[in-house]
């Protein structure tokens, strides 16, 4: 142990403990801008800096540790002059325009410079114009970019993407894409995970909000929405509601209320995705196709980017299936544009989706023209969600749980896990499992798959399951840094499985890119929790037994993998 | 009343100039892949400000062009902007009145040639093409990329066997590096900034001198690879040592009786004790390298017999023959060239200079250890002859002061122009042309002929000190590519057309030095390894301790002493003498941990591992 004194307080700490952890355990706060433990230790903002008795210079907290002896002032009058005059400093080159920023009430900058009870900056306004593409769905305004580098190292340390750097030297320093491209030519996986990281409103997600008004507006466009499974873990915590009051029923609810036509549940689509992708994969697999490299499953549009520029070799080997948020569009468009009895072109699509990386995938190519236009026309994330439930001031504590929609009512535990690391994996053995067997497994019988923790593991969690004399050898996998990890062993020949699951953002998509943003916190686990928890208390658990989908195959379809699922369920991966 | 008055400085004035000192300081640490167009905004700055305002380029122009280069970098600028620049510089260039105004133009105008694709980068794409690469300045200008901010922590804390093992990472040679090292990793050392550079040399000498011996880690499971390595200099040794760590099986083939090459047979004993020297050599042998001495490769075997048993081999047979002047009588007695002397005082043959007047010519590092070892082989007066002038030499700064510390005389400006031979062909002296220092050509002073009488300067023995050569035939005889006299490999130090074939050291580079040697094997020992079809990993388990936080007082530099000039010519023992622990720790303290501070936390910082 070691022991200092902080703020006259004796205090004793571990061995390697920073300063900035051993005040924090002692309850005493140090501010904080830059600082990401573990990916963003950098002491760049300088706003963490704290006296040390017998020295001169202040001292950083985040990345020094706490020594034997050490006197430390956390707010000494040199502490809270310099300390004011650095977020000074910040905000003369911060586009301080708070009220139309998307991070406003959840920006930790607007937070320090109201906590240090700044009302005015001495400095001279310098803000930096870089141009962008509005219509890309990840924005980066320059003017509010603040310089911490964490978008810089989370895509370096955790995506391994490599998509910003610093650019120019000296007093010209400053952040843009790496390798002087445009956003559009670097290879950004849009997984969003720079904007969850971001401390201000510097980086977001294109906002298409006003695209759905706008169709809920025209009285001729039947406005037909789908929530994904990761969106009902995470809404209620920027909006009020404690988890077990934020439900998925709610969701449906303030849709109805916003004025959309028909609600539903992405958790359908999942369960159609599982029957695809597990007939798929039992086909691919008995075939022998699967001995040197594995299925890959297709549903994260933010991996399948990944894969295609950065392993374009193995885009073979992703599962055809389309993702549920595109299966479902496509079943909107075609089966339910049917039982309306309305053309296609009058329906639009709408997803609200934790992820920015959807918001490029509703552009994918179709290819068999079944309707014009794409399987879905807008996708809004959780935060634009909550932000069209305020506009319309709706009060949260006045929703009410209602249902989904018919035909597409029923959606299975096996659906809602899709929503963490391993779930697809696992709603997919369980009906694997069947398909095989012709019986169902006991329901939590391929828990194995799930993650121990947040990046447990570098987020890769191996299980192995035997199906009478078959051996099914899986890997789940979350993060693209951990993924490339993964993706070199196995083309090394260190590694080999049956089917892989890859989903791009850390924890899978409770901790996407378009979930709403806990400064310094990582919630994706204790989102996924929530999926499983709902899970273990839903009546149906095996997605092959949703009575809505059989009916759908019954009178639609036909069987999973038949040529009308090919054209409308199915797509080929092309870069 | 008077009439006159004495002259003292302002208060203004006196701090000025301790500033003009402080950017002096500054610049000498400014660290690489700075912008060049923002240079040469804030150097024009400066020079603006020096402007006495009387007449209109300097006073008027030079603030125009400054606007221009902030149009440049504003991204408010088109390409006419470079012509309209160009124009107003070379018009300043040539109109000013004094070299206030007329040199600060032409320093812009040289950057607008020498790196106009920045400025169009900046033009067309509104971005640098400069960024930072290695931000922790010694360790990126060191050619082997020792973590010397890492053994500086490790000396600070006395833990010096765990600094040669850290050094030991990327560099097999620390004791010798800690004698002899050219130390370019001080030259833009940060703590400039502050007062002066560390003393990283000095403070490597003190972890090889307290360390003792330390072993080397353990080599990687055995591949069964064998590599023949030619050459048992820095660069065969090194390479042969990261192998042996990499699991494959080495023999190094050299030509004399003694491992260390240039090590061994050209750096005088006074400069590198040889049992000093062998430490590393001890150590680099107890990774199990397997040496044949007495072997000429091309005499007594072949490269292609080589081929045939080995699964890859490494040329590095160094640059070890002598050049000529080209002058007639050069074949004389008596006259000899440095490396001859320098081997045979190292193979202890007799060589007595008692009473002899020795003349080298050359002003290199080499040409300083020819004459003091004339010296100590008891001549009674050496002198060097060089064409040019002191300022001008090659021989690191040290060594020259250190050879006229010791009465060496320094004949500068006398270019060689004819060798005097008695009747028994043997050397009398040389004839020499006067010369005069002249323009500045390619940054350096040149020569030209002073057009006095040429001199006659006797000799009993006459040393050529102007560089060495490749032997080349044997390797060029076997299809081993060949350019201007050394062997040109690809940067990975292979061969397009021999697989399997690698060089390194001063037969691929030419006459360089021991740290490049070094960061030559460690080259071919990845590119080698690879080859092997292995991706073996060099790295340290030694834990560096965590960054000193303590305050940055100014605090002078712990320079090296050396003995008493007087009585060290009289033997060929060891010149400089180590700090002591005391100064070691005020001297490691002085390290500014840019591997922590500063950039190197967010990028770069230590490389753990090659």
């Amino acid at each position: 142990m070691v022991n200092l004194t902080i703020n006259g307080k004796k205090i004793s700490v571990k061995e390697n403990t920073t300063i900035m952890e051993a005040a924090d355990q002692n309850g005493i706060s140090i501010p904080s801008l830059c600082y990401l433990k573990g990916i963003n230790e950098i002491a760049a903002c300088r706003v963490c800096v704290v006296e040390l008795e017998g020295k001169e210079r202040l001292i950083t907290a985040c990345n020094n540790v706490a020594e034997e002896g050490m006197v430390v002032y956390t707010n000494s009058p040199k502490v809270r002059k310099d300390r004011r005059n650095t977020v000074e400093l910040i905000l003369s080159q911060h586009d301080c325009l708070c009220v139309t920023c998307t991070r406003s009430g959840n920006c930790s900058l607007q937070k320090i410079a109201n906590d240090l009870d700044i009302l005015e900056i001495p400095f001279k306004k310098e803000l930096e114009h870089q141009p962008w593409n509005p219509d890309f769905p990840l924005l980066r305004d320059s003017a509010k970019c603040i310089k911490c580098m964490r978008c810089i190292q989370v895509c370096d340390k955790v995506q391994g993407l490599n998509i910003w750097d610093l650019e120019g030297t000296g007093s010209r320093t400053t952040v843009n894409v790496a390798g002087h491209r445009t956003i559009e030519e670097a290879d950004c996986s849009l997984c969003g995970q720079c904007i969850t990281h971001c401390p201000v409103g510097a980086l977001k997600g294109r906002n298409d909000t006003q695209k759905v008004w706008k169709a809920i507006e025209d009285k001729e466009t039947i406005v037909v929405a789908q929530v994904a499974p990761a969106v009902r873990v995470a809404w209620g915590e920027q909006i009020g509601l404690a988890p077990e009051e934020a439900t998925v029923g709610k969701i449906m609810d303030a849709l109805k209320k916003i004025g959309v036509d028909y609600v539903f549940d992405t958790t359908f689509s999942a369960d159609l995705t599982i029957m695809e992708e597990g007939h798929e994969f039992v086909q691919r697999f008995t075939a022998g196709e699967l001995e040197k490299r594995p299925m890959f499953t297709s549903c994260c549009p933010g991996w399948v980017r990944f894969v295609k520029s950065q392993f374009p070799h193995l885009v073979k080997y992703l599962s055809t299936a389309k993702s549920p948020q595109q299966m479902f569009g496509a079943v909107m468009k075609t089966y339910f544009a049917q039982k309306l009895g309305v053309s296609p072109e009058k329906i639009c699509t709408v997803s609200v989706m934790p992820c920015v990386a959807k918001k490029a995938e509703r552009e994918m190519e179709l290819f068999y023209e079944e309707y014009a236009g794409h399987d879905v026309d807008v996708v809004i994330t959780t935060r634009e969600l909550i932000r069209m439930i305020s506009s319309a001031h709706i009060r949260p504590e006045t929703l009410e749980d209602i249902e989904s929609d018919r035909p597409m009512k029923e959606g299975t535990g096996a659906g809602v896990i899709f929503g963490a690391t391993g779930g697809v994996m696992e709603a997919a053995l369980r009906s694997a499992y069947y398909i095989i067997k012709k019986e169902n497994p006991p329901a939590d019988a391929f828990k194995a798959v799930r993650s121990k923790g947040f990046n447990e593991n570098q987020g890769v969690q191996e299980a192995e399951f035997a199906i009478d004399d078959i051996t099914v050898r899986t890997a789940v996998v979350s993060g693209l840094g951990n993924t490339r990890a993964l993706l070199n062993k196995i083309e090394a020949g260190e590694a080999h499985y049956d089917f892989v699951e890859v989903m791009a953002c850390p924890g899978g998509c409770v901790g996407g890119g378009g979930q709403p943003i806990h400064d310094g916190e990582e919630w994706a686990f204790k989102r996924g929790r929530g999926l499983y928890d709902l899970d273990e208390h839903m009546e149906l658990r095996f997605s092959h037994e949703n009575a809505d989908i059989l009916q759908m195959y019954g009178e639609f379809f036909g069987e999973p993998t038949s040529h009308k699922a090919h054209m409308l369920l199915h797509t080929e991966h092309v870069k | 009343m008077s009439r006159l008055e004495i002259d003292s400085p302002s208060k203004a004035d006196i701090v000025v100039e301790g500033l003009y000192k402080d950017l002096e300081r500054r610049i000498e640490s400014s660290p690489p892949g700075l912008c060049p167009v923002d240079l040469a905004r804030s150097f024009l700055e400066l020079c603006h400000a020096q402007t006495c305002g009387k007449c209109v380029p300097c006073r008027i122009g030079l603030g125009q062009l400054n606007h221009l280069i902030k149009d440049v970098l504003d991204g408010k600028a088109t390409m006419k902007t470079l012509d309209i620049m160009e124009e107003t510089a070379v018009s300043i260039m040539e109109s000013a009145d004094c070299a206030i105004g007329y040199e600060a133009a032409h320093m812009v105008y040289k950057g607008l040639i020498g790196y106009r694709d920045d400025y169009i980068e900046h033009i067309e794409r509104g971005r640098c093409i400069c960024t930072y690469s290695q931000p922790v300045p010694c360790v990126s200008l060191c050619p082997a990329r020792v973590d010397i901010p890492g053994y500086i922590a490790l000396v600070s804390e006395g833990r010096y066997q765990d600094a040669i093992r850290l050094i030991r990472k990327d560099n097999p040679f620390p004791t010798t590096c800690g004698f002899i090292c050219e130390h370019p990793c001080e030259a833009r050392c940060r703590r400039n900034m502050v007062d002066d550079a560390v003393n990283i040399r000095g403070l490597k000498r003190v972890a090889a001198d307290f360390a003792g011996e330390v072993d080397p880690p353990a080599c990687a499971e055995r591949t069964g690879k064998k590599i023949a390595v030619l050459g048992g200099g820095p660069c065969g040794l090194s390479a042969a040592y990261y192998l042996q760590l990499m699991g494959h099986q080495t023999c190094v083939y050299e030509m004399l009786s003694e491992l260390g090459g240039m090590l061994r047979y050209g750096i005088p004993n006074y400069r590198l004790p040889k049992d000093r020297l062998d430490e590393d050599i001890n150590c680099i042998l107890k990774t199990g390298v397997e040496v044949k001495y007495n072997v000429k490769v091309g005499t007594d075997i072949t490269i292609q017999e080589l081929q045939k048993e080995y699964d890859a081999l490494l040329i590095a047979v160094g640059a070890s023959t002598d050049k000529k002047l080209g002058l007639e009588g050069e074949d004389a007695e008596g006259v000899l060239s440095a490396v001859e002397i320098l081997r045979a005082v190292e193979m202890k043959q007799s060589m007595d200079l008692t009473g002899k007047e020795v003349v080298v010519i050359g002003g290199g590092n080499v040409s300083m250890d020819a004459v003091r070892t004339a010296k100590r082989l008891g001549a009674k007066k050496v002198s060097i002859v060089y064409r040019r002038r002191i300022a001008d030499m090659t021989a690191l700064y040290d060594e020259i002061e250190g050879a006229v510390a010791e009465g060496i005389e320094m004949q500068t400006l006398k270019a060689p122009a004819s060798i005097e031979v008695d009747e028994n062909n043997h050397v009398k002296g040389i004839y020499v042309t006067p010369q005069m220092v002249s323009a500045i050509r390619d940054g350096r002073a040149s020569i030209k002929a002073s057009g006095e009488a040429d001199l006659f300067i006797p000799c009993d023995i006459l040393i050529i000190a102007i560089g060495q050569n490749i032997e080349t035939k044997h390797f060029e005889e076997a299809g081993v590519p060949v350019v201007w006299g050394k062997i040109a490999t690809t940067s990975t130090g292979a061969f397009e057309n021999m697989p399997g074939v690698f060089a390194g050291g001063d037969s691929a580079s030419g006459p360089a030095t021991v740290i490049k040697a070094i960061a030559a094997a460690k080259v071919v020992a990845a590119n080698i390894d690879e080859y092997l079809g292995y991706h073996h990993v060099i790295q340290s388990d030694v834990e560096v301790p965590i960054p000193n936080i303590d305050d940055r007082t100014p605090c002078g530099r712990v320079n090296l002493t050396e003995r008493e000039a007087g009585i060290r010519v009289c033997d060929f023992d060891g010149v400089e003498n180590c700090m002591t622990e005391k100064e070691a720790k005020q001297e490691a303290g002085r390290c500014l941990r840019c591997d922590h501070f500063g950039y190197g936390i967010f990028k770069g910082g230590r490389e753990k591992l090659w």
